[in-house]
């Protein structure tokens, strides 16, 4: 089959919405990692243009979904160009939640740059976060290259990051339990971490829908879940 | 989230109405269709789609003998409508013809009465005792075929009077008048306008709780609305057949995809 369309405007419809989708996915790979920065160099300004440049990304989610609908009226797209729309509409909600966790992590950094620092967390926060981002960027490539196979790579990655958020979930119990002192602090570095998790099983969903877009079903094998501190009493120190 | 399955799309296993085993169509030296293997089921709207020239068109012809009135075509192979040759010697073509009615792209009325467009098939065939019976009939074929409420008044004026998409309508009231057991269409809405459109779509939609129907169609959209498994020919072979949905949402041939996303294939 040849790329281009008969109509040549589709061809340009279809490349700029995914344009959108490329520039969304570097905006929210940025937040993330600008997130974590702030959060372990406690810069404060940083953290404060995270949560500015979030309305940047809410835009272009907007904008997406005006293209996307604009065409399906237009184009009445069928097969893959029916699933290129479907799968955009879909990444850009999920690139658009991403953003949202790395603007709250930006949020409590303001908060949490007050307190007393605990030992080693933020860096393991902002390790984890890497990962999410390197999860996105190659996610996104794939969508780009229609990688099935790095799609489905990325999905058990998430594995990883669940894990880590296992040990950060232990590490913040022992310190409340340490010291009722550190449970502030502690509670809203969880939150941090539990988000960075769920930016992470947002990575895998865009998976999912790269995954769809080019072979049209979704993949039937549920991702892994590595994440049992809601269902394993044993992860809690006793 | 399994529970409520949507009816609309369902696509439920029919019985076999038509089946075509190594078709082959000849034009002179011209091979129009090449080892079409296909079964067509029982209630249900099976759309052929295809590039011009792709031997669509050729290929529904077939299906009641149409092609025997072109003289340099020849048809080899097996088409079978429930089991039985139709390309017997002992099979009567206009009997054929009066089981798979036909509908064509331009609305064709007889330039006669509405009423005596749709008596016609009945009369020559015998179905009717008396007039009150041919009466029955033109009323039911004409509420069939979606047109009653508009002619019941002047069904003794001409059915060249009517507006396009009337008359359209006319002609597959026509075509049900005779109990066919199979519809074919040959683009029935090319001429019509989006109204008429819309109201022959729904009347094929109708159709099919009786018939068989078979639409070959330029519109992509209309086979995609109207169908329930969908054909595509391609130089004159059957490259895909399948569910309607499968086809326009994950196509397995190539070919099949370029078409119908606009692409140059």
């Amino acid at each position: 089959m040849t790329d281009t369309h008969i109509a040549s405007a589709f061809d340009r419809d279809l490349e700029t919405i995914q344009a959108h989708i490329m520039k969304m996915g570097g905006l929210v790979e940025d937040a993330i990692l600008k997130a974590a920065t702030s959060l372990e160099t406690r810069d404060e300004e940083l953290a404060e243009q995270v949560r500015n440049a979030d309305r940047a990304i809410d835009e272009l989610e907007e904008q997406i979904n005006e293209e996307a609908a604009r065409i399906i009226a237009v184009r009445q797209p069928a097969a893959v160009d029916l699933r290129v729309i479907l799968s955009v509409m879909k990444i850009a909600s999920n690139l658009e939640r991403i953003g949202d966790y790395a603007k709250n992590m930006a949020k409590r950094t303001t908060v949490l740059s007050q307190m007393g620092q605990i030992h080693g967390a933020t860096a393991s926060i902002r390790r984890m976060a890497k990962e999410v981002e390197r999860m996105l960027k190659d996610v996104l490539d794939a969508f780009v290259q229609r990688d099935a196979g790095t799609a489905r790579e990325v999905m058990h990655r998430d594995e990883d990051v669940d894990q880590m958020y296992n040990a950060l979930f232990r590490e913040f119990l022992t310190f409340m339990m340490e010291d009722p002192r550190n449970i502030t602090a502690c509670m809203h570095l969880h939150f941090i971490a539990k988000n960075t998790e769920r930016m992470g099983d947002h990575a895998t969903n865009i998976a999912e829908q790269v995954i769809y877009l080019v072979t049209g079903e979704i993949p039937e094998d549920k991702r892994p879940k590595s994440d049992r501190t809601s269902t394993d009493p044993s992860v809690a120190p006793a | 989230m399994y529970d409520t399955p949507n009816t609309e799309r369902t696509v439920t296993k029919n019985e076999t109405k038509f089946s075509a085993r190594k078709v082959q169509v000849y034009y002179g030296d011209t091979h129009a269709i090449k080892d079409v293997d296909v079964d067509i089921e029982d209630k249900t709207v099976t759309a052929f789609i295809g590039p011009s020239g792709c031997g669509k068109s050729t290929f529904l012809r077939c299906l009641n003998r149409m092609n025997d009135t072109i003289d340099v075509c020849r048809v080899e192979g097996d088409i079978l409508l429930d089991g039985q040759d139709i390309y017997d010697k002992k099979v009567d073509p206009v009997q054929l013809r009066a089981k798979v009615g036909m509908v064509f792209q331009k609305p064709n009325p007889f330039p006669k009465s509405i009423y005596d467009n749709i008596a016609y098939g009945p009369r020559i065939h015998g179905l009717a005792k008396n007039k009150a019976e041919l009466d029955e009939i033109v009323e039911k074929s004409l509420r069939r075929g979606a047109i009653w409420n508009e002619v019941k008044d002047r069904l003794h004026a001409p059915g060249t009077g009517l507006s396009g998409g009337q008359q359209q309508r006319l002609c597959i009231a026509r075509a049900v008048a005779t109990e066919p057991e199979v519809l074919l269409m040959d683009e029935p809405c090319s001429a019509l306008d989006p109204i008429a459109t819309s109201q022959v779509e729904e009347l094929i939609d109708e159709l099919r709780t009786n018939y068989s129907v078979i639409i070959v169609t330029h519109s992509m959209q209309q086979a995609a609305r109207v169908s329930q498994k969908t054909a595509f020919f391609h130089l004159g072979n059957l490259v895909e057949f399948g569910e309607t949905g499968q086809i326009f949402t994950n196509p397995k041939d190539e070919r099949t995809e370029s078409y119908i996303t606009g692409r140059i294939g």
